[in-house]
């Protein structure tokens, strides 16, 4: 055939791209353990079941938000540090994180707000160094956003 | 359910008049608004406490960078606050304002806004939701104040002292003075308010006719920033 | 499907051009990441003048993709059939430009990945909301016309009669496009440059000045790269629509210095003076306001004498003079100058950067490769082959449906 090394070339690269996920996360050592989630010590009951939590905790949390910033609502108890983290969920990089590293999920709310457990400073190194700590690689791209 | 022609007719106007009742109720509870008394503040030479005390309390970056500062509240001269009303025989000439949002009556930033991320809230403050903002910068174009700022980058960097108490906001947003809405709700006075030793600043319900600063505008002449725009500015200036 | 397939066949030059076109988007592109990286402060921008490069380039091109309702209107209202030939090439050049006016805006915004918010949350009361909704509408509408125009050309039968009332819909939508983005600036209480009547008109006159003389200079490029002349008779009278156009515009901007030089109020007269002669200093526009003005003059001396419109070569320079002055006026004047002096008084000097002349010229080049395509295929159907065998029919026939 007369394309013979265009046609070649461009097979070895499909099949490249098309295998990306396999050799990143090798090269990466990233295995498939799940995420080690540290789990609350105090209270013993969430402001909804696991369940909920588990797969809708951000739209409870744009729910607050929204009710807190555009209706005026009192933030008690709507909000995100001090009624989750301080009261149960530790810091970020303890319960938050580990989900969201090994989920290569990047929410943009703390380009903002802040994790008082960690300390002012962490967000800046956290945000601008990359993923956080510990099962870091699983994140592809950082935009920094 | 079914429901008569007359039964339907009667609930919904009194609904209607439900609503309307509580409309005109809640617009004649709050309307925050701050005095400033210009004679006062020039007590003391080259104070920034008003301008230190919100700078903490928001965490405002000190961006060193020309025209990519972030201003909530500042101190400009009486020819840049009120253009137009200079005339070189007044005593005012040379008698700084402090310079804030205004809060608005009819905000235009709030008119152009095409997100609604900027929004009058019940109680007459001009509010701002980082989240749905989206940079355009409309808000700043209109705003007939210079009120507003944009974060060219991320000001994360340049914030001394950071306060975990409050957020941060992130590039790519525009801010401005929320009159503090987190500390009314809590009961407390402005950052600013309570910051100033000479109390030059005096903030207040305007709907509440014995409020202290229903009280000084009373008793004082004061002028407010460019109010032949129709904007309704919250601040008022005694002179 | 929209016969693509055209696009990807050419000969040297066109590769040549695609390739430099592609070179230009790169480098755009990688500066924009760079901007997403580190934000807008890798522009001239400030916190006075938020306002510039890109905004001046959507504000102008605007107006280029409005102008393509000087070519539909005269044809399928009042049965110009000399433009008949180039009506496809006046609405590509509209879905290109108005894709332009988009990409501009996005790589202007602190928050792209918000941009679905204005959609999400519509809000009436805001004209920026209005002015998404026009141009995306305005796009999609030219796409459909231009698709199925000249799908019907191909296969040379009459267009579907429903694209009828869509190409009348779009000429008041044309209008409207430009409208809603004069609104922009004219309804803001605290830039007094922008907040006159006057605006809308003057944009739309410069929109029918500056887009129908980048036509025929695109026409008139044709000519000489491809196998398709664009019919004498559609060039001049594109050219009478320029002359006019640029009368009335040129006519609008005297009057605004009447309004505010006559009335005296500094407020009226300062971003004027900040434009023409400078303020407190900064005079850094003055240069390209002046250049902008006597190009315009001079285009305008070569317009108005029917003897040197005539003439094809002086017509080409006249109709670059237009495009460069009004995109100087119209663009980076007009929108930088409404912003000095500030609300407080302030005279801040803006001037691109690097970084935001790579992006615009990015966008630019991606607005021409878009062209490029569109035009080619057009083309096709235009070009004489090189078996002399007759042009399609389909146009003259929906022009017989329409009488």
């Amino acid at each position: 055939m007369r394309d013979r090394g265009v046609i070649y070339t461009a097979l070895v690269l499909f099949l490249g791209l098309l295998t990306f996920p396999v050799w990143h996360n090798l090269s990466a050592h990233v295995t498939a353990k799940g995420p080690d989630v540290k789990l609350p010590g105090a209270e013993k009951k969430c402001v909804a079941p696991v369940e909920y939590m588990r797969t809708s905790h951000m739209n409870l949390l744009i729910a607050w938000r929204d009710q807190v910033v555009r209706e005026g609502e009192p933030m008690s108890g709507k909000s995100l540090t001090p009624t989750c983290l301080e009261k149960c969920h530790g810091s970020k990089a303890d319960f938050c994180d580990r989900c969201h590293n090994y989920a290569a999920v990047t929410p943009s709310c703390w380009n903002c707000h802040e994790d008082r457990k960690a300390g002012p400073g962490s967000e800046r190194a956290g945000m601008s160094a990359g993923a956080a700590g510990t099962s870091a690689r699983a994140t592809i791209a950082r935009s920094g956003r | 359910m079914t429901i008569s022609r007359k039964e339907f007719l009667r609930a919904t106007g009194i609904s209607l008049l439900a609503v309307a009742a509580r409309k005109v109720k809640g617009a004649a509870t709050t309307r925050w608004a701050l005095a400033v008394d210009s004679a006062k503040c020039l007590k003391q030479d080259n104070c920034t406490k008003c301008i230190d005390a919100c700078r903490q309390a928001h965490n405002i970056p000190s961006i060193p960078q020309q025209g990519r500062d972030i201003r909530w509240i500042w101190k400009d001269s009486f020819e840049h606050a009120f253009p137009g009303q200079e005339d070189p025989y007044s005593t005012q000439g040379g008698m700084p304002a402090m310079v804030l949002c205004n809060h608005c009556e009819n905000p235009p930033c709030v008119r152009v806004c095409p997100t609604q991320a900027t929004f009058k809230r019940e109680d007459g403050i001009v509010a701002m939701d980082y989240h749905r903002c989206i940079g355009c910068r409309y808000c700043m174009a209109a705003c007939p104040y210079g009120s507003r700022s944009f974060n060219w980058m991320d000001p994360r960097p340049y914030i001394k002292n950071p306060n975990p108490e409050f957020p941060t906001r992130t590039k790519g947003v525009v801010e401005k003075c929320t009159l503090c809405s987190e500390r009314l709700a809590a009961g407390k006075p402005p950052a600013c308010v309570e910051a100033c030793p000479e109390k030059a600043l005096v903030f207040g319900n305007l709907s509440d006719p014995h409020s202290a600063i229903r009280e000084l505008l009373a008793a004082r002449r004061h002028m407010r920033r460019r109010p032949e725009l129709g904007t309704g500015p919250g601040v008022f200036y005694i002179v | 499907m929209f016969m693509f397939e055209k696009a990807i066949s050419g000969g040297r030059r066109y590769w040549l051009w695609v390739g430099a076109l592609a070179v230009v988007i790169g480098a755009g592109f990688a500066c924009y990441l760079l901007q997403l990286r580190d934000g807008l402060q890798i522009t001239g921008l400030s916190r006075d003048v938020t306002w510039g490069l890109y905004i001046a380039q959507f504000t102008f091109l605007v107006g280029v993709a409005a102008s393509a309702v000087m070519v539909v209107l005269p044809y399928y209202l009042h049965n110009f059939k000399a433009f008949g030939r180039i009506t496809i090439f006046g609405e590509f050049l509209a879905i290109a430009a108005v894709i332009m006016c988009m990409l501009f805006i996005f790589v202007d915004m602190g928050q792209p990945t918000r941009v679905f918010n204005v959609l999400l949350y519509p809000t009436p009361h805001s004209m920026m909301f209005w002015d998404m909704i026009s141009l995306g509408g305005y796009l999609v509408l030219n796409a459909v016309i231009g698709l199925v125009t000249l799908r019907a050309e191909r296969e040379e039968v009459a267009p579907p009669r429903w694209i009828k009332p869509v190409v009348i819909l779009s000429i008041p939508w044309a209008v409207s496009i430009h409208t809603v983005t004069a609104f922009l600036y004219s309804g803001l209480p605290g830039r007094s440059l922008w907040l006159t009547a006057i605006l809308a008109p003057r944009f739309l006159a410069s929109a029918f000045a500056s887009g129908p003389s980048l036509l025929i200079l695109l026409c008139l490029l044709m000519g000489r790269v491809t196998r398709f002349r664009v019919p004498r008779e559609a060039i001049q009278k594109l050219a009478v629509i320029v002359t006019y156009a640029m009368v009335l515009s040129t006519f609008f901007v005297l009057m605004e210095f009447f309004t505010a030089f006559y009335s005296q109020i500094p407020e009226h007269g300062d971003s004027l003076r900040y434009l023409f002669v400078g303020l407190d200093g900064h005079a850094g526009l003055a240069p390209w306001m002046w250049i902008s003005s006597l190009l315009g003059v001079a285009a305008l001396c070569f317009l108005l004498a029917p003897k040197l419109r005539r003439n094809e070569k002086l017509l080409a320079a006249a109709c670059a003079m237009v495009f460069l002055s009004l995109w100087i006026d119209k663009g980076i004047g007009l929108i930088v100058a409404g912003f000095v002096p500030s609300p407080l008084g302030a005279v801040t000097g803006y001037a691109p950067t690097l970084s935001e002349i790579l992006i615009s010229a990015g966008i630019w080049a991606a607005g021409s490769l878009i062209l490029t395509v569109l035009y080619k295929i057009a083309l096709s159907l235009r070009e004489a082959p090189a078996s002399a065998t007759p042009p399609a029919r389909g146009v003259e026939v929906l022009h017989e449906i329409q009488a």
